[in-house]
C-alpha cells in the first residue's frame, strides 16, 4: 500500500440518538501508514465515530470507506482486514490467555502464530493465566493481542489506555509504534493529550461531535503562536490584574482567567516571567504558585473550547 | 473440521467456561442428585407400621396385655382409665382395650390408622384365645419397582434438570456476552454469527450425555429405578428436550441486555413449569380443566415422554405425541429468537 493512500474516509457523517446528535457532520480522511488520533473529552463523540467506521454502529447520513470498500456488502471482507480493540471489554473471564488468542485466531483466514502475539505483546509468562487474574494493563495488552491476531491492514483502539498506570500506558504505546513501523495503519481515540502527541501523525481534535481541529501534534500546537505555557496562581484577596495589562507583557501571546488561575500563552518564556514578576511586584500582589510547561494540545483544546480536556 | 475452525473454537471456550464454573457444575451434576437422594429419604416406603395398643388396667389387664404381647405387631402397654384416654386423644396409641367379661375397643372410627388397629387386634386376641380359621389363605407380598415414589421422580427430575440447564446455560451465556461487550467484540472480527450459535449448541450437547446418564444411572443403581424402554428411544428423547429448552433459553434471552431482566424472565417461564408439569406429583392432581393447557406445556410433554419409556417401557412412536409438542416449542423458539436477536 503505498504511503499516500487513504485508508479511510468519511464525508458528512451523522449520528443521532433520540435527543442528542452525537456526531454531526463528519469528515476524515486517514492515510494508510499513519497513526491517527480522536482527540477529545467523553462526550465528544469519538467512540461513536470509531464504531461507525469499525461498521458496528448504523450511521445516520453521510458516506464511510473503509480501505476501498464499504460497509454492507463488503462486510466480511473488510473484518479479515481490521483488527479492533473495543472501550472496555471484558473478555472471558475463564479462559488462559492463549487460548482467547488462538479463538480469535480461528476467525481469521490469514493471520500471525499466538506465539507470536504473545510475543509482541509480551503476555508470554501469562499464556496459561485465566483472564480475570490478569491486570488491567494486561489485559488491554490481551485486548490488543487479539486486535492484532489476524494481522490486520488496519487498527482501531478506542482510548487503550484509559485507566492504566504510566508504565502499562507506555508498554501499549510500543506496542501501536511496532505496529506502525510494520506499515500499519492505526485509529485511537484517547483523552490524554500526551498519548496522542506521542503516537499520532496526525490528531482531529473532537467537540461535540464535530471536529474543531486537524493537523500534526506539532502543527496544531504552533498555531497557539506560542512554545510556552505560564500557570500561575495569587494569594486570595490579592486584587488580580487585569488579562489586557498580562497579555500586553513582552512575550506574551494571550492571557487567560480561569478563576484563581491564570494562563499565560508565552513565545519567550525567558522575558515574559521576568515581565511577569515586575507587573505583579508593582501592583503588591503575591504568587502563590508558578509553573511553566511546553504547549500542549490540552493547552490548544483550552484555548479553542474554554474547556479541559477532562472536564467532563 | 479441524481444531483450527471457529466453530470448534467457539465450542471449547463454552465448553471450557462451564468446566471451570464449579457453580455451573454444582448445578448441573450434584444438584439433582442430591435431590434425588433427599427425596428418595423422605418418601421412601416403609414397612408396615407397629400398632400401639393401650390397655385399661383392670383385674384382666395384664392377661389380655401378655396374649396382644406375643402377637406380631403390636406394642401394648397397661394405663390407668385416664392416662389411656389421655394418650388415645393424643393419638400415642390407636386403640384402647378394656378387658372385662365383654372386651371392649374404644377408638376413633374416623381414623384409618384406629380402624386397622381395631382389626388387627380383634383378630390376634380372638386367634389367642383359640379362634380357627374356617379356611385356609396364603399372602403374596408384592413390592413393584416402576411405582414406587422415588420411580416417577427420578424421569421428573431429569426433565427438570434438561429445562434448568438448557434455559440458564443458553440464556445467562448470551446475555453475559452481550452484557460484557464480548458479543460486540465477536462481530467486530470475520466471526459468523452461526457458528457463534451453533456452539452454544455444541456446548450445550456435550454436557447433555453425563447429566443424563449421571442422574438416570444413579436412580437404577440406588433405587433400582426401572428403564424398560430403548436406551437409544430414550436418549432421543432427551435430546428433543435439551434442544427445546436450549431453544426456548435462547428466545429468552434473545433481546435482554442485564443479567437481572434474563433471570427474572427465565423464573418467570420456568416456575409454573416447575409446579404443573409433574415434577415432583402428578399433573393429574389439577382440575380437569387446566389438563389441556397443562398437556401443551413442554415440560410437561417431556415428563409425560420420559416417564412412559422409562417405567411404561413405551416406544418412540407411542410418545411421539408429547415428543412433537416439545420439538414444536424447540423450532418456533429458535425461530423466533434468530428473528428477534440483539446483536449488538
Amino acid at each position: 500500500m503505498s504511503s499516500n493512500a487513504v485508508a479511510i474516509r468519511c464525508r458528512a457523517l451523522v449520528k443521532r440518538y433520540k435527543d442528542v446528535t452525537a456526531v454531526a457532520g463528519l469528515d476524515l480522511e486517514v492515510r494508510a501508514g499513519e497513526c491517527f488520533g480522536l482527540l477529545g473529552p467523553n462526550g465528544a463523540g469519538k467512540t461513536t465515530t470509531v464504531e461507525m467506521l469499525e461498521g458496528l454502529l448504523a450511521h445516520d447520513e453521510g458516506e464511510i470507506e473503509v480501505l476501498g470498500m464499504r460497509w454492507g456488502g463488503h462486510e466480511h471482507a473488510l473484518r479479515e482486514r481490521l483488527g479492533v480493540a473495543l472501550q472496555e471489554t471484558k473478555l472471558a473471564d475463564r479462559l488462559t490467555v492463549a487460548e482467547v488468542i488462538r479463538l480469535f485466531r480461528s476467525f481469521y483466514r490469514r493471520g500471525r502464530t499466538v506465539e507470536e502475539v504473545l510475543d509482541v505483546v509480551e503476555l508470554g509468562e501469562k499464556r496459561d493465566a485465566w483472564v480475570e487474574k490478569l491486570s488491567g494493563g494486561q489485559r488491554q495488552r490481551l485486548a490488543i493481542a487479539c486486535a492484532l491476531v489476524g494481522a490486520p491492514d488496519l487498527l482501531f483502539l478506542d482510548e487503550p489506555t484509559t485507566g492504566l498506570d504510566p508504565q502499562s500506558r507506555r508498554q501499549l504505546w510500543e506496542i501501536v509504534a511496532a505496529f506502525k513501523r510494520g506499515g500499519g495503519t492505526v485509529v485511537l481515540t484517547t483523552h490524554y493529550m500526551e498519548e496522542a502527541e506521542r503516537l499520532c501523525d496526525r490528531v482531529a481534535v473532537m467537540d461535540h461531535g464535530k471536529v474543531i481541529a486537524l493537523g500534526s501534534p506539532r502543527d496544531l500546537i504552533a498555531t497557539l503562536g506560542a512554545d510556552h505555557v505560564v500557570e500561575f496562581a495569587l494569594r486570595d484577596g490579592a486584587e488580580p490584574p487585569p488579562e489586557a495589562v498580562l497579555a500586553a507583557l513582552p512575550g506574551v501571546k494571550a492571557a487567560r482567567r480561569d478563576g484563581p488561575r491564570f494562563s499565560l500563552t508565552v513565545t519567550e518564556a525567558h522575558r515574559a516571567v521576568p515581565a511577569l514578576m515586575l507587573e505583579l511586584e508593582r501592583r503588591g500582589v503575591e504568587l502563590t504558585e508558578l509553573v511553566t510547561h511546553h504547549a500542549t494540545l490540552e493547552d490548544l483544546f483550552l484555548s479553542l473550547t474554554g474547556r479541559h480536556l477532562r472536564d467532563a | 473440521m479441524d481444531g483450527h475452525h471457529p466453530f470448534v473454537q467457539l465450542t471449547l471456550a463454552r465448553f471450557r467456561e462451564q468446566l471451570r464454573q464449579p457453580e455451573v457444575l454444582f448445578w448441573v451434576f450434584a444438584f439433582p442428585l442430591l435431590l434425588a437422594v433427599a427425596l428418595g429419604l423422605a418418601f421412601r416406603n416403609r414397612p408396615p407400621d407397629v400398632i400401639r395398643v393401650g390397655v385399661e388396667a383392670g383385674p384382666h389387664a395384664d392377661s389380655v396385655a401378655a396374649l396382644l404381647g406375643h402377637a406380631r405387631g403390636f406394642t401394648v402397654s397397661v394405663l390407668p382409665a385416664g392416662e389411656a384416654a389421655d394418650q388415645l386423644r393424643k393419638g400415642r396409641v390407636a386403640i384402647v382395650v378394656v378387658a372385662g367379661e365383654t372386651v371392649v375397643y374404644r377408638y376413633d372410627s374416623t381414623r384409618t390408622e384406629s380402624r386397622m388397629a381395631r382389626l388387627a387386634t380383634d383378630d390376634a386376641l380372638q386367634r389367642a384365645l383359640g379362634r380357627r380359621d374356617v379356611r385356609a389363605v396364603a399372602e403374596q407380598k408384592v413390592m413393584e419397582k416402576g411405582s414406587r415414589y422415588i420411580d416417577f421422580l427420578i424421569p421428573g427430575l431429569l426433565g427438570l434438570n434438561l429445562m434448568g440447564t438448557g434455559m440458564w446455560g443458553m440464556g445467562y451465556a448470551v446475555v453475559d456476552a452481550r452484557k460484557k461487550k464480548l458479543m460486540k467484540r465477536l462481530l467486530a472480527s470475520p466471526m459468523r454469527k452461526s457458528h457463534y450459535l451453533l456452539s452454544f449448541i455444541a456446548a450445550r450437547l456435550t454436557m447433555l450425555g453425563p447429566e443424563v446418564v449421571l442422574l438416570i444411572g444413579f436412580g437404577m443403581l440406588a433405587f433400582g429405578v426401572p428403564m424398560r424402554g430403548s436406551v437409544v428411544d430414550f436418549l432421543l428423547l432427551t435430546l428433543v428436550g435439551a434442544m427445546c429448552f436450549a431453544g426456548i433459553g435462547l428466545l429468552t434471552a434473545s433481546r435482554a441486555r442485564t443479567i437481572e431482566a434474563v433471570s427474572g424472565l427465565m423464573n418467570l417461564i420456568m416456575m409454573p413449569m416447575w409446579i404443573l408439569s409433574g415434577v415432583f406429583f402428578s399433573s393429574a392432581n389439577f382440575p380437569a380443566a387446566m389438563q389441556p393447557a397443562i398437556r401443551l406445556l413442554p415440560l410437561t410433554a417431556l415428563n409425560d415422554a420420559l416417564r412412559a419409556v422409562m417405567l411404561d417401557g413405551a416406544s418412540l412412536a407411542a410418545v411421539a405425541g408429547p415428543a412433537a409438542i416439545c420439538a414444536a416449542w424447540g423450532v418456533v423458539s429458535f425461530a423466533v429468537a434468530l428473528k428477534i436477536f440483539r446483536w449488538l
